[in-house]
């Protein structure tokens, strides 16, 4: 089936007013008899619930954590990109808009990345009249500095706490609507299923976390704001809670999955320090913008880094991309550090590092100023690692971070079943092939507060409120289905915890299918990955009961989740033989080791679905057209 | 493993709690191998896989991000909340820290305000409905003004920025001997005092902020301190006086 | 009405209330070192009382002021305990000080200390009293004192309530400023030291005069 993305036409400066207009909109007096459910709330279930509580629906959020304001959001450190072009050096919505596909290696919508980048400085102003304490010069303006992949300043940053600091404002705002009764927070709740009646979404089976209870609350219409699915690497900098869960659930009930290869490794995490570590830390790649990256250029050259001379040091980003520099985008960042470690040239334990280099940073602009821009980040590197960065250079590593794939949505940020919204992460929709550096804030706020308001309502114009009841046949039968795998999970009673399960899919997943895949490492995964699944379902052990408080019980869904998810996730991977973005296909490549894609067969988004647990999916395919942009190669040199 | 010279063995003191209402009790475990480079939080995931192995009931804690900023986890340690390294929660607690042989205490949360919910597991609703009760400022969706419109000076912005670090981690209420929210209070209130956008609703704030604090059964403020001690993100005291002088202000309007 | 009813406006109210007894206990400490000017006790008791109207005055209000601090000091205390019920197995300190965890104790020995204090040299009704005038005919308050103090049970009993009042003041002193609002994080160290050092001076001011009767150094 050729998917149709439902984008506006005309000119892409008109498009997404001109959209608004086309728009249906809901009767004030009629909008709290709509009920929507809103699970997850980061920032774009955050933004998105207390929108559209205020404008007066009826809404229900639930997320897995004890309080909105612990969402995996809250971690992002660097920082989130707008057009306003306050420093005066030539930005505008057109060239973020640009950046964002050039960055995403061609592999997005226009029209989406346009409107994104268009409520981009609404974004801003929301937030700081919300009180997020974004940083500011002397003179009381905002202040901006430039991330991976831009030319100009325009990230907007509050310390290294920008994510936290953007949630919390999301959260208050979602704070105010509880207090007013337009929303109803479900904390400690799980989605463990999507209720489908009648080919619409109607709503969703969720296990309170604390009792054990599974009980299923029906709405008008279901948005999705769960977040990515990295963990399926099982170590990587996502929270241990981020799950593909509700976005699978969903899946197997017949909304499409798009471009699940699409994955991102960051290039500045703390290396690993040993095999009993259960997840990796960032550090923000805004220390790119004083750091320097280099390893010896010795082969097993294991000297103290101050013992090594200049002339014996390689700074190879500034070496191969001089326009760029370290600032080079975070999929040829991450490589080129995998390239140094693959070289022996490595530093740390295992050789699996390389060094980022404060010195020359610290003798030009003084410790004081690189402790201002960055001293959390140093703070926590020496909690880590025990070292001091002020004095020995940092070590980073690559590691999975952000999951540019996700469920298939349209224009209007719904997915191919109607009635099911997917916002952030959770969707596919801007960042094509790879994400640019502070644009996932945006994305996740542009959508909460400024996409789903207007969409949704155009949805909701054309049905009837309140005609699925929780005693419908669908609820009734997605309780007994969830109860029926909770029960098979502490049955089974097996010699194998489901974290060793989850070890082992890791393991094979950053393997095979990380940040350099082969037709022969995806086919490789796609035989063992069945294995550790049906070893899985024979031998795992999960003790408790269902009707308590359990985390193992908890995890263990996750976990199981992720073994059917990693199989689609390879799928995805081998089908499509190019490289692009964070898909690297090692067969693939230009002289130089770039990505090479090939536009003339693949220049689609593949969204996949769902047929049978280990039964091959099916593929349908969105093309993607570029009218504003030339397909050109990205080049960063 | 490079390190497994230098690993520890320690003795594990836990609360074990089956549900709010049952009565707890401290289990005693050994936690064997342990690596000064990982986290307490990851020292305790192998004492589980074991309790898991042996067909017992692993121990219930709160976790999620692992990196000190999502607020989740909560454990006194040896009597300390996050174990007493300075700005340090416990999942960025490392195990070099401890000494070989060491014994360690490992308890809940306690306060009236957060009831157990299992073993280390505590509910810390009643911090949300603080927030709740006042802790924003009431900015529409849409139809507000340009981000530079409002000029605020660097001091402003990095007083509110201090207080806005909080995390909701509840180790203040865990530490204050008056199991107070005061500090947790205090940093919302001053982050919002002192920005202009804050500052129309500071009044109807600071009251309502307060009278939720009391409602919900925390203690009262006696300026122990402990609280900024306890707190993982250095959150000062001087919040707790701004809110006092902010709730005198309101008393004057 | 918050004032009465709301945690902050009763804080501030035990704060004020508080200091006021501090000022009290300064001007005290004070008035009760005339003890080592020869006649100068005697003569300054006569002009404090040449004023009644005055001086019933100032008792009013230092019992009402009293009567707040405590019945919201015992309040306050009892509604802390009570947010706080199970206590850890093993706590450990960081800031907290005696002194501050101590409060309401110290307070209701104060309490009773008071009681004690004003039927022994105010209304005088304890069996060591000894009444008499001075050689000018003014009612001889040095003699009594000194009578008093020679008795070793009843100086030590002073002393030991000014080492409660010390232990109350070094955490009220500076308490009374971070209550107030006045405190930045440059301020409140500096208000510690000086609630230590006001506290530490109260306690020597008022603890050398039972110390130097029943020692013999000033002798009645
Ligand atoms: C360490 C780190 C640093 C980053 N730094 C930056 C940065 O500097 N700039 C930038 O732009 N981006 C950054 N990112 C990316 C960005 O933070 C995320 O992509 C974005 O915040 C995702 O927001 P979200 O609302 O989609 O999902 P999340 O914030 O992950 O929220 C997911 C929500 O869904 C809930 N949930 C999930 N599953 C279920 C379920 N089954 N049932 C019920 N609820 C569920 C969760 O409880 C949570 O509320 C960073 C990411 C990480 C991990
Ligand atoms: C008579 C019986 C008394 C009782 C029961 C009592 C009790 C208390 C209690 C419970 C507190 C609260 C603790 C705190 O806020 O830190 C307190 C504070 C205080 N008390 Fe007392 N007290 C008594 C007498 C006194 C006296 C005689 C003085 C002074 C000479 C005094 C001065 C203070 C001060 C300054 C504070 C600090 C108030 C603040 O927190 O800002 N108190 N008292
Ligand atoms: C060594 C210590 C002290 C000595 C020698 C002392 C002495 C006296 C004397 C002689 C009087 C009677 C004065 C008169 O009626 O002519 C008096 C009154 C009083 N003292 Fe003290 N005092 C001491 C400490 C304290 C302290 C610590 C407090 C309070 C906490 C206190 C509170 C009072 C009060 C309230 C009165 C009654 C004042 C009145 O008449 O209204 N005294 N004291
Ligand atoms: S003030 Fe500190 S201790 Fe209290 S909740 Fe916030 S971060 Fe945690
Ligand atoms: S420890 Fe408690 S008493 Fe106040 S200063 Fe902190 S809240
Ligand atoms: S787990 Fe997030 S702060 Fe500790």
């Amino acid at each position: 089936m050729i998917l149709d993305g439902k984008c506006p036409t005309g000119p892409i400066e008109k498009t997404w007013d001109k959209h608004r207009f086309d728009m249906k909109l809901v009767n004030p007096a009629n909008k709290r008899k709509y009920k929507i459910l809103v699970v997850g709330t980061g920032l774009a279930g955050g933004a998105a619930a207390a929108s559209l509580g205020e404008l007066g629906y009826n809404v229900e959020a639930f997320c897995y954590q004890d309080s909105p304001r612990r969402a995996h959001s809250i971690a992002a450190q660097g920082g989130i990109n707008a057009a306003k072009n306050y420093p005066n050096d030539g930005d505008s919505i057109y060239r973020l808009f640009y950046d964002t596909i050039k960055g995403g290696d061609f592999r997005a919508r226009e029209a989406d990345v346009w409107r994104l980048a268009q409520v981009s400085n609404n974004i801003i102003d929301q937030c700081v009249a919300q009180g997020v304490p974004f940083a500011r010069d002397y003179a009381g303006y905002l202040d901006n500095r430039s991330f991976g992949g831009a030319q100009v300043s325009r990230t907007f940053y509050a310390r290294g706490q920008t994510g936290q600091q953007l949630l919390l404002g999301a959260y208050s705002a979602l704070a105010r609507q509880i207090k007013a009764g337009t929303v109803k927070m479900f904390p400690r709740t799980e989605m463990l299923d999507l209720v489908v009646v009648d080919g619409e979404a109607k709503g969703i089976t969720i296990r309170d976390l604390v009792t054990g209870e599974i009980r299923t609350h029906v709405g008008d219409a279901v948005v999705l704001c769960t977040g990515g699915y990295v963990n399926v690497f099982y170590l990587s900098t996502n929270a241990m809670g981020c799950s593909v869960t509700a976005a699978w659930k969903a899946h197997k009930k017949g909304a499409f999955f798009a471009n699940p290869c699409y994955t991102q490794i960051h290039p500045t995490c703390i290396p690993q320090h040993g095999d009993k570590q259960s997840k990796l830390t960032l550090m923000s790649e805004s220390l790119r913008n004083d750091g320097r990256c280099w390893v010896p250029k010795k082969q097993g050259d294991n000297r103290a880094p101050g013992q090594i001379p200049d002339e014996d040091r390689d700074y190879y980003l500034e070496r191969k991309y001089p326009s760029f520099g370290n600032l080079a985008p975070r999929d040829i960042a991450s490589r080129a550090a995998k390239e140094q470690c693959d070289d022996n040239r490595g530093v740390g334990p295992g050789g699996r590092g390389v060094y980022l280099d404060f010195a020359s940073s610290i003798q030009r602009l003084g410790e004081s100023t690189i402790r201002e821009r960055y001293g959390n980040l140093f703070e926590m590197y020496e909690k880590i690692t025990d070292e001091n960065a002020y004095k020995v250079p940092m070590r980073i590593y690559p590691a999975p971070h952000y999951s540019m794939g996700g469920l298939w949505v349209d224009y209007n940020c719904m997915s191919n079943v109607p009635g099911l919204f997917v916002l952030g992460e959770a969707n596919f929709s801007v960042h094509g092939a790879n994400r640019l550096g502070a644009s996932a804030l945006m994305q996740g706020l542009a959508d909460g507060y400024f996409v789903i308001p207007y969409t949704i309502a155009d949805y909701l114009a054309r049905i009837t409120p309140g005609k699925v009841k929780a005693d419908h046949p669908e609820c009734k039968k997605s309780v007994e289905d969830v109860n029926n795998d909770l029960k098979k999970f502490v049955s089974i009673n097996g010699k194998k915890t489901v974290t060793e399960f989850h070890r082992e899919l890791g393991k094979i997943m950053w393997n095979n299918v990380g940040m350099a895949r082969s037709e022969e490492s995806c086919k490789e995964a796609l035989k063992v990955i069945p294995q550790i699944r049906e070893e899985f379902w024979k031998n795992v052990k999960v003790s408790g009961s269902g009707a308590e408080f359990n985390q193992q019980l908890e995890n263990a869904g996750r976990v199981a989740d992720f073994l059917e998810f990693a199989e689609l996730m390879t799928l995805d991977a081998l089908h499509r033989n190019e490289s692009c973005g964070g898909h690297f296909r090692v067969e693939h490549q230009m002289p130089d080791g770039e990505a090479k894609r090939d536009d003339e067969n693949y220049c689609y988004a593949a969204a996949w679905e769902f047929k049978g647990v280990g039964k091959e999916p099916e593929l349908h395919k969105e093309p993607l057209k570029f009218e504003n942009v030339h397909l050109a190669i990205r080049s960063y040199k | 493993m490079s390190h497994h010279d230098k690993n520890m063995t320690l003795t594990l003191h836990v609360w074990r709690q089956k549900g709010p209402k049952d009565p707890g009790k401290f289990e005693v475990y050994e936690a064997k191998d342990v690596s000064p480079d990982q986290s307490f939080l990851e020292m305790l995931d192998d004492v589980n896989e074991e309790l898991i192995k042996q067909g017992k009931d692993p121990i219930a804690f709160d976790h999620d991000c692992r990196e000190g900023i999502c607020g989740m986890c909560s454990q006194v340690i040896n009597g300390i909340p996050h174990g007493g390294m300075d700005r340090t929660t416990v999942c960025q607690l490392h195990m070099r820290m401890f000494k070989n042989g060491d014994a360690i205490y490992i308890e809940p949360w306690r306060a009236r305000a957060f009831p157990i919910i299992k073993d280390l597991v505590v509910d810390r609703g009643a911090l949300d409905t603080i927030i709740q009760a006042g802790g924003y400022t009431s900015a529409h969706t849409g139809g507000v003004a340009d981000g530079n419109a409002l000029l605020i000076p660097k001091d402003d912005a990095d007083y509110a920025m201090d207080a806005a670090e909080c995390i909701g981690c509840g180790a203040c209420v865990a530490g204050c001997p008056n199991g107070s929210a005061m500090l947790f209070t205090s940093a919302k209130v001053s982050q919002l005092a002192v920005l202009p956008q804050g500052k129309a609703e500071a009044t109807r704030r600071v009251k309502a902020m307060t009278e939720t604090l009391q409602e919900c059964g925390f203690g009262n403020c006696t300026n122990h301190y402990e609280c900024q001690a306890a707190c993982p993100k250095g959150i000062n005291v001087k919040f707790i006086a701004t809110l006092n002088r902010e709730y005198l202000k309101s008393l004057c309007k | 009405m918050q004032l009465f009813t709301s945690s902050v406006g009763r804080k501030v109210l035990m704060a004020i209330t508080g200091q006021f007894m501090v000022l009290f206990v300064i001007v005290h400490m004070l008035g009760n070192s005339s003890i080592f000017i020869p006649g100068g006790i005697n003569a300054y008791a006569e002009h404090l009382h040449a004023l009644p109207p005055l001086v019933w005055a100032f008792r009013l209000v230092m019992l009402v002021a009293a009567g707040i601090h405590i019945l919201f000091g015992i309040q306050l205390s009892l509604e802390n305990r009570a947010a706080n019920p199970d206590t850890y197995a093993v706590k450990n300190y960081k800031k907290a000080t005696m002194g501050s965890l101590s409060m309401l104790y110290t307070g209701l020995l104060l309490l009773s200390f008071i009681i004690y204090h004003l039927l022994h040299f105010t209304i005088r009704a304890t069996p060591d009293i000894k009444l008499g005038v001075d050689s000018l005919g003014r009612f001889d308050v040095f003699g009594m004192v000194t009578n008093s103090f020679s008795h070793g049970i009843i100086a030590f009993i002073y002393i030991a309530a000014m080492v409660v009042l010390f232990l109350h003041l070094s955490h009220g002193i500076q308490s009374f400023f971070q209550t107030m609002g006045w405190n930045n994080d440059k301020s409140l160290p500096v208000f510690s030291k000086i609630g230590m050092i006001a506290a530490v001076v109260l306690l020597l001011g008022y603890a050398t005069i039972p110390f130097v009767i029943v020692t013999g150094i000033l002798k009645g």
